[in-house]
């Protein structure tokens, strides 16, 4: 028995490809026991994950999931990385040994060809047939043992989500992992006449191994009521706006108890520590700072909650099919509808998965606008807001203020799309770019991998709210206690800081507190929220949304809402821009078009509520 | 090993697929390669010549996009411009 180990311990190496939605991804979670190093962030593949598996021989077999991709002809970037990583142009990666390629057992005879295509890459190769369970239940009958002979590679049936199903395919990559004998030489990318002529033994041979009904399957049913073209834009918009209700009511008694446990901790605290500035920094900077934010995590949660089944089941593709329409109108393409749904989590993430998009300019104009989308950071500034200005009132069967939610998320898309359409006439100019979008089958999520990508999110809100809320509140603390300390903001340093930028900001209505507030919130939105609260020296978020609702007028209020629909104000965002665009025209332009934006925005709704006697 | 279904049993003229009618099921005759990186990924997706297709769905406002069923098994969404760089032939009424 040779060894292969390598100086990480690794013995293989496979590299997993595959088209979008087969499973791959929750293959590579299940053979990993979801210990991936995962480039950044979690949500939809961008760049690759590694992960190990053991064998049941004790071999180390290292897996790397790439993007899912169609063909390997390079249109995209995701394209281009996963052609790259296979032959071993990447950038402090090795050659794989071997390709895992993954195959939606219920459409092979459309994406067989890939596998064909694969086989051109001239390393040793597995074929996973996954969902082979949708594919029993949709009737589709698969002759493996003739598809692994048409085909030359083994063949392995899979349901990535259940261990039972995926036993076949940790049996087989144990004795792989002994003896893997690489085929044969390196071939060039195929030619447009050798891609017709794979199509046509793709075909040939699935025609003999496969045999699908053709009787109507579940989601060709669900489709008729979910793409019609008068009933789907209605329930894409009840679920939208149910979404966003359901944030309001399932939260509010979560967020009380969280609130009762900060209280409690803040009043134990007080009583324990001697008066002084230790007290005041932990009770008022820490425990004020972060409270203040943290209450916002089942809110966060539960939009996580709608956003990750919608994408799990299937059914984002189709609200890109519906919105296709309106993208096409300001120039861009159904597709630029996920990586924007993913900037409602954080722009960042969203900003990088504009990476599926192969055309250049769409790309651009999709990064862009991502940040108009309301992102989690935004979300505990408008509670805080709406709660304090808006009464907790019933409007037929609504919550006011859950209304009043998606009207703010609805002008962020609105403005979006009237930005694209300009971006598209000016700085992005170009031709429309093609749909090719695949609506995969619908199917129910696993639990374990739905909870696992809700912990992430949660993961992250949380891992923010100690490395960037806690710091930044001892330092806002200090600079709102010091040096006066009677208690005056207005003499602190923060308020020396305020009163700077308070000119600028007076105009559109903006008060010094809220002028303080928005330094900080540079680092990331929320902050405003914690800065508010240390500034007024609230002890919880019932009390800072109370001493707001009282100190300022209502067009203020709606001023300060105005401004983060827009403000530029997140420097990760801009950070990641650059480093996706390569260059700095790109977060130059974002920052300068929102920037002015959010000041018109927040001006025209200042003066606008006045003059309506608000 | 492809069953070609093109002998002379009705002589029905190709038309582009984006002037196909909704639910009509046609049989693909080429892939027009005048735009050689969108045939290519058209066939990528998985567009081939003897496949079955069918406009499942069209947009409520200028019939776009298109959500085609392709082999009986998937739907890929393209827009009309898409469409039109592939050919078909309508085949006799499916029944319903």
């Amino acid at each position: 028995m040779d060894t292969r180990a390598d100086k990480n311990g690794v013995d293989l190496r496979i590299a997993l490809l595959g088209a979008p939605n087969c499973g791959k991804t929750s293959l590579f979670n299940a053979l990993t026991g979801g210990r991936a190093k995962v480039a950044n962030y979690p949500g939809v593949t961008v760049e690759y994950a590694k992960g190990r598996m053991v064998t049941e021989k004790g071999r180390v077999i290292e897996f790397l999931d790439l993007p899912g991709v169609y063909g390997d002809c390079g249109h995209s970037a995701d394209e281009r990385v996963t052609i790259d990583a296979v032959n071993g142009r990447l950038k402090g990666e090795k050659r794989p040994d071997a390709i895992m390629v993954v195959m939606d057992a219920t459409h092979i005879r459309t994406h067989l060809h890939n596998v064909l295509q694969a086989k051109n890459y001239g390393l040793p190769m597995v074929v996973v047939l996954n969902m082979m369970d949708m594919a029993a239940r949709d009737g589709v009958e698969i002759d493996v043992a003739g598809l692994e002979q048409a085909l030359g590679v083994p063949v392995i049936p899979c349901v990535a989500v259940r261990s039972a199903g995926r036993q076949a395919v940790m049996t087989l990559l144990s004795d792989w992992a002994d003896d893997v004998e690489s085929l044969d030489t390196l071939k060039p990318e195929p030619t447009h006449s050798e891609l017709k002529q794979i199509q046509k033994i793709a075909r040939a041979i699935s025609s003999q191994t496969v045999k699908e009904p053709r009787t109507g399957n579940l989601t060709e049913r669900l489709d008729r009521i979910l793409l019609h073209p008068i009933l789907g834009p209605m329930i894409l918009a009840a679920l939208m706006f149910f979404m966003f209700q359901a944030v309001y009511a399932w939260s509010a008694p979560l967020i009380g108890f969280i609130e009762q446990g900060i209280a409690w901790l803040g009043g134990a605290l007080t009583d324990i520590l001697p008066d002084g500035p230790i007290e005041s920094l932990i009770v008022n900077g820490i425990i004020g700072g972060v409270g203040a934010v943290l209450v916002f995590l089942p809110q966060i949660i539960i939009l996580f909650a709608f956003i990750l089944a919608l994408e799990a089941s299937g059914y984002l593709a189709r609200a890109a099919f519906l919105v296709d329409t309106l993208m096409a109108k300001v120039g861009l393409n159904g597709r630029a509808f996920i990586p924007l749904l993913s900037s409602f989590a954080c722009a960042v993430p969203g900003i990088m998965a504009a990476r599926t998009i192969d055309n250049e300019r769409d790309r651009l104009t999709t990064i862009l606008i991502a940040p108009l989308m309301t992102c989690s950071a935004r979300w505990p500034v408008y509670f805080l807001l709406v709660g304090a200005f808006i009464p907790d009132l019933s409007v037929g069967p609504f919550n006011l203020r859950g209304v009043v939610m998606s009207v703010l998320v609805l002008i962020g898309i609105i403005f979006a799309l009237i930005s694209a359409f300009i971006l598209r006439h000016t700085v992005t100019k170009g031709k429309v770019p093609p749909l090719l979008m695949e609506l995969p089958g619908y199917k129910l999520p696993s639990l374990k991998s739905y909870l696992l990508g809700l912990w992430q999110r949660a993961k992250i809100f949380l891992n923010r709210a100690g490395r960037i809320i806690l710091p930044a509140s001892v330092i806002i603390w200090f600079l709102s206690t010091y040096p006066n300390q009677d208690g005056d903001v207005r003499h602190s340093f923060a308020g020396m800081i305020g009163r700077v930028i308070e000119p600028v900001l007076a105009p559109i209505g903006f008060n010094l507190e809220m002028s303080i507030a928005l330094i900080p919130a540079m680092a990331a939105r929320e902050v405003a929220v914690s800065t508010l609260a240390i500034v007024y020296g609230a002890s919880d978020s019932h009390v800072l949304g109370s001493m707001i609702g009282s100190n300022w007028s209502l067009p203020t209020g709606l001023a300060f809402l105005a401004w983060f629909i827009f403000a530029p104000s997140c420097i990760a965002t801009l950070a990641i821009t650059r480093k996706e665009t390569n260059s700095w025209k790109w977060p130059i332009i974002m920052f300068i078009y929102l920037i002015i934006l959010a000041y018109i925005g927040a001006g025209l709704t200042y003066y606008g509520a006045k003059a309506l006697g608000l | 090993m492809i069953r070609i279904k093109c002998a002379g049993n009705q002589r029905k003229k190709t038309m582009r697929l984006d002037k196909l009618p909704l639910n009509q099921v046609a049989r693909i005759k080429s892939i027009r390669s005048d735009d050689a990186d969108l045939e290519m990924r058209l066939r990528e997706i998985g567009f081939a010549e003897g496949d079955r297709v069918e406009i499942v769905h069209r947009g409520l406002f200028g019939g776009s996009p298109l959500a085609i069923r392709l082999d009986g098994i998937a739907s890929i969404a393209i827009r009309p411009r898409e469409a039109a760089l592939i050919n078909v032939q309508p085949e006799g009424q499916d029944g319903h």
